[in-house]
């Protein structure tokens, strides 16, 4: 099926391109048939790319190895599931699911648009169209998923292990649906800029867009952080690399957007800051994705290809992308993009708005910076050189610490003006709670003396009380109001008041989170140990006793999938027993070696699984790496024994059982000599919290993005036009 | 390769030209149907806008961020913006095809403060 399926990519090419044309004439000329059929050209991408894609997974499933991409990073001992996932470990299968995904938000977005913003639609589709024909010429011009070779290899390469976790299977399509469906907002900019329409409209229309974007982006950011906690044997959960940073630095202007879009739709302000931060956006999310996918920065997360050619095609793109953003915006600014209105007073809401704003831009530039620093310093001295997790600390910290404070005061601020007295009288209880954290922190003096966590607890308790307050006081106007219970005030409150509510679980968990971020990083006991079997080490206060080595062979489709070998540690506190942790690592086969038939079985990738028992106050952390070293003379020993047998003519199937016995006596003799092991052990304070913030914005985020019920939408806004009017009588 | 995927590439080609190309062939004129009632949309968009402005402001006087005072000299000035809005809508729209409010008395003010 490839063939359909590399024609079904020249046919998406073939339509993106002749969209654009017609989508644009359309506009221009204002024939509506050239409009509507541009529409369906994105409608038959949607298809096209289901089609193309549903044949590459297919190929993935069945093992077909004629498919080059399969051969070279799927295998019949892949689980099937992982056999799903592992095409979007490649260069090929990732441009693919990009596609897919773009032409399909595109295509709902458009469908629900339902003939609202009729002029600006058809620039935005035209846009739209452009991103799919880029991909689209990437994946034909560089990277196909459909190049097959005549005679399948007998065996691919498989995924690699390191990918081989149940978060890399969403993680990549909850990042791919951020980055795409920031495009959206994007394009519908662009249009609105063409046609000098930047108002409260097309905002209203794009919004479920960025705030889906931004959920799906931060759901893919913390996947990806769990995935390195648990997964890379380092015992961290972000390290500044490029790869995290690209994800982050969309996610971060568009947090900055989905605030400042608001004083936009009340106040007819700020329309350049919003144009800016839209396109900034869309561009960052392009350049996430070639950050990804290029090479063009070293990451522990780039799964970069040799021969790698899709930089240039995503230099240019971005490049383009720019310079029509600042074309756009210059040209415009005297019209569409004056001011409606001034803001009031400094103590007002969009004060506090306008704040978050410059904090997340301030991030964003640090992050950008330190990001592209090697490429800044080779360009300037000839040198690659990177900044490390301290440079990034420095500068993001404090801007972090304001930024959560601010997060605990704009919800306490009214919009337009409100006076100092009532802001006290509001800010009062939360200031009470963050006073006691702070007495806290005096008495009990956590940690190693760094003030920035203790902060952080404050500031972090204070966005936390005052928006419990907010949700509180909410219900409880709302009974006065309604006479309802509280239960159903409180639910009618979140459903009535999406946006604004769902906001503030928002904050709650980003504090939340934050909070288990400061104390994690900044209380953590490392240690890194060589223990034999019978031997402890303490860290943190817990005793950590190698009890007994752990060796095995794992297969899969009747081949041999991993040698693992690993440990039993007992975890004692004070004597009393805490937990058993079991780290391992495992062995994965070089497929197509030309080395000696057992060692074959330790030259591929090699992946630590790490032993961890976490909990609500603590996390205890381990990952093993075993000495191999003592079993190499007898590795070798097997290479020769079976170097030997295959030149006297060892029959396939005999050299299988032999070889099977070989590895077997291998971990046996592990078993019962095991040298001793390197361990990295962590002991930290509350890293529970931060998972459990990101599901608080996960739910907050998602009761701000869910659609309002229609029925009571028009009962509201019915009975405001009614109050409207007869205001209107009086006057 | 088979014969059977070239033909299968082709039936979706033909699949592709038929749906992009129909509304090129439909016998409806050609209009300019791209008319600007961009303004009407932006009106609803700024009245939208304003109701939910005034419902927030009630919230935040009822949760105790302004004084009755400041609350009753924003919640005038909103609603002449909304009036405003809603004067130039009339003007826009037919009034067959306006969403009239429903008759629905207006919510009272609160006499006092109910914290």
């Amino acid at each position: 099926m490839a063939t359909v399926g590399h024609a079904c990519l020249i046919f998406a090419l073939g339509c993106s391109l002749y969209g654009v044309v017609a989508s644009l004439v359309g506009a221009r000329t204002g024939r509506e048939a050239l409009v509507r059929s541009g529409r369906r050209s994105l409608y038959a991408l949607f298809g096209l790319a289901v089609i193309a894609f549903l044949i590459t997974e297919f190929a993935f499933l069945t093992s077909d190895f004629h498919f080059t991409v399969v051969a070279t990073h799927s295998s019949t001992t892949t689980p099937w599931y992982y056999r799903l996932a592992a095409m979007w470990s490649s260069q090929q299968g990732s441009l693919m699911l990009w596609l897919t995904l773009l032409a399909g938000w595109s295509s709902l977005c458009v469908v629900m648009l339902r003939g609202r913003l009729r002029d600006v639609a058809p620039y935005a589709v035209a846009v739209l169209l452009g991103f799919g024909a880029f991909f689209t010429a990437v994946m034909l011009f560089s990277a196909s998923p459909f190049e097959t070779v005549p005679v399948a290899p007998p065996e691919g390469v498989g995924l690699n292990p390191l990918l081989r976790h149940p978060s890399m299977m969403i993680h990549p399509i909850m990042l791919y649906s951020g980055y795409t469906l920031f495009t959206i907002p994007f394009a519908f900019a662009v249009g609105a800029l063409v046609v000098r329409r930047v108002d409260a409209e097309w905002l209203r229309a794009t919004r479920v867009y960025a705030l889906g974007a931004w959920l799906a982006l931060g759901t893919g950011i913390i996947l990806g952080a769990r995935w390195s906690y648990v997964e890379l044997g380092w015992g961290g959960y972000w390290a500044w690399d490029p790869v995290e940073n690209a994800a982050l630095l969309p996610w971060l202007t568009g947090t900055a957007f989905l605030h400042s879009v608001k004083i936009q739709e009340r106040r007819g302000m700020m329309k350049i800051w919003n144009a800016s931060l839209v396109l900034a956006t869309g561009t960052l999310a392009i350049l996430g994705t070639f950050l990804v996918r290029s090479g063009v920065l070293d990451s522990i997360h780039a799964f970069v290809e040799e021969g790698n050619t899709v930089a240039w095609f995503f230099t240019t793109l971005i490049v383009v992308m720019i310079a029509g953003s600042v074309y756009l915006v210059i040209t415009r600014r005297d019209n569409a993009l004056k001011s409606e209105s001034r803001l009031d007073s400094l103590l007002s809401r969009e004060s506090a708005f306008l704040g978050n704003n410059l904090i997340l831009v301030a991030i964003t530039f640090v992050v950008l910076w330190g990001t592209f620093f090697p490429l800044i310093s080779e360009a300037l001295t000839g040198q690659k050189e990177a900044v490390g997790p301290p440079w990034f600390d420095q500068y993001t910290v404090p801007l972090v610490l304001i930024l959560v404070l601010l997060s605990g005061i704009g919800p306490v601020i009214a919009w337009r003006r409100t006076s100092w007295s009532q802001l006290w009288r509001s800010m009062r209880l939360p200031a009470i709670v963050a006073l006691l954290v702070a007495v806290g922190c005096v008495v009990f003096r956590p940690g190693n003396g760094d003030v920035a966590p203790l902060i952080m607890f404050v500031v972090g308790a204070f966005a936390i009380a005052t928006s419990l307050q907010e949700l509180w006081r909410g219900t409880r106007a709302r009974q006065a109001m309604t006479g309802e219970g509280p239960l159903s005030a409180f639910r009618l409150l979140l459903a009535r008041n999406r946006a604004r509510y769902g906001g503030f679980i928002v904050h709650i968990g980003v504090a939340v989170l934050f909070i288990g971020i400061a104390a994690s990083s900044s209380f953590q006991s490392v240690r890194d140990v060589r223990l034999g079997v019978g031997e402890q080490a303490t860290v943190g206060g817990y005793t950590f006793n190698y009890v007994k080595p752990i060796a095995q062979i794992e297969t899969a489709a009747g081949r041999l999938e991993r040698i693992t070998l690993g440990s039993q540690v007992r975890v004692t506190k004070e004597g009393k027993f805490v937990g058993n942790l079991y780290p391992n690592r495992g062995y994965y086969p070089a497929i197509g070696s030309t080395l000696g038939a057992v060692s074959t079985y330790f030259a591929g990738e090699s992946v630590s699984e790490i032993g961890l028992k976490a909990g609500l106050t603590k996390d205890l952390w381990t990952a093993e790496t075993p000495d191999i070293s003592s079993l190499m003379p007898v590795v070798r020993r097997g290479d020769a024994v079976f170097a030997k047998a295959s030149g006297q003519g060892l029959k396939p199937q005999a050299r299988a059982v032999f070889l099977a016995a070989a590895l077997s006596g291998l971990t046996t003799r592990y078993r019962n000599d095991p040298p001793p092991a390197q361990f990295r052990i962590i002991v930290s304070p509350i890293v529970f919290w931060i998972w459990l913030g990101a599901i608080i914005v996960f739910i907050g985020g998602v009761i701000a993005a869910w659609p309002s019920v229609g029925a009571v939408r028009d009962r509201v806004r019915a009975r405001q036009a009614a109050r409207v009017a007869q205001d209107l009588g009086r006057g | 390769m088979s014969i059977i995927e070239p033909i299968i590439a082709i039936v979706i080609l033909g699949l592709v030209i038929w749906f992009v190309g129909q509304p090129l062939r439909s016998r409806v004129a050609e209009q300019d149907d791209l008319r600007d009632d961009g303004r009407i949309a932006d009106l609803r968009a700024a009245r939208d806008a304003k109701y939910r402005q005034i419902r927030d402001l009630e919230m935040d006087y009822r949760t105790g961020k302004l004084s009755e005072q400041e609350w009753r000299s924003l919640d005038r000035e909103l609603r002449g913006e909304a009036v405003e809005v809603l004067h130039e809508l009339d003007q826009l729209v037919p009034p067959e095809q306006r969403d009239v409010a429903a008759p629905e008395p207006p919510a009272a003010p609160p006499a006092s403060d109910p914290r």
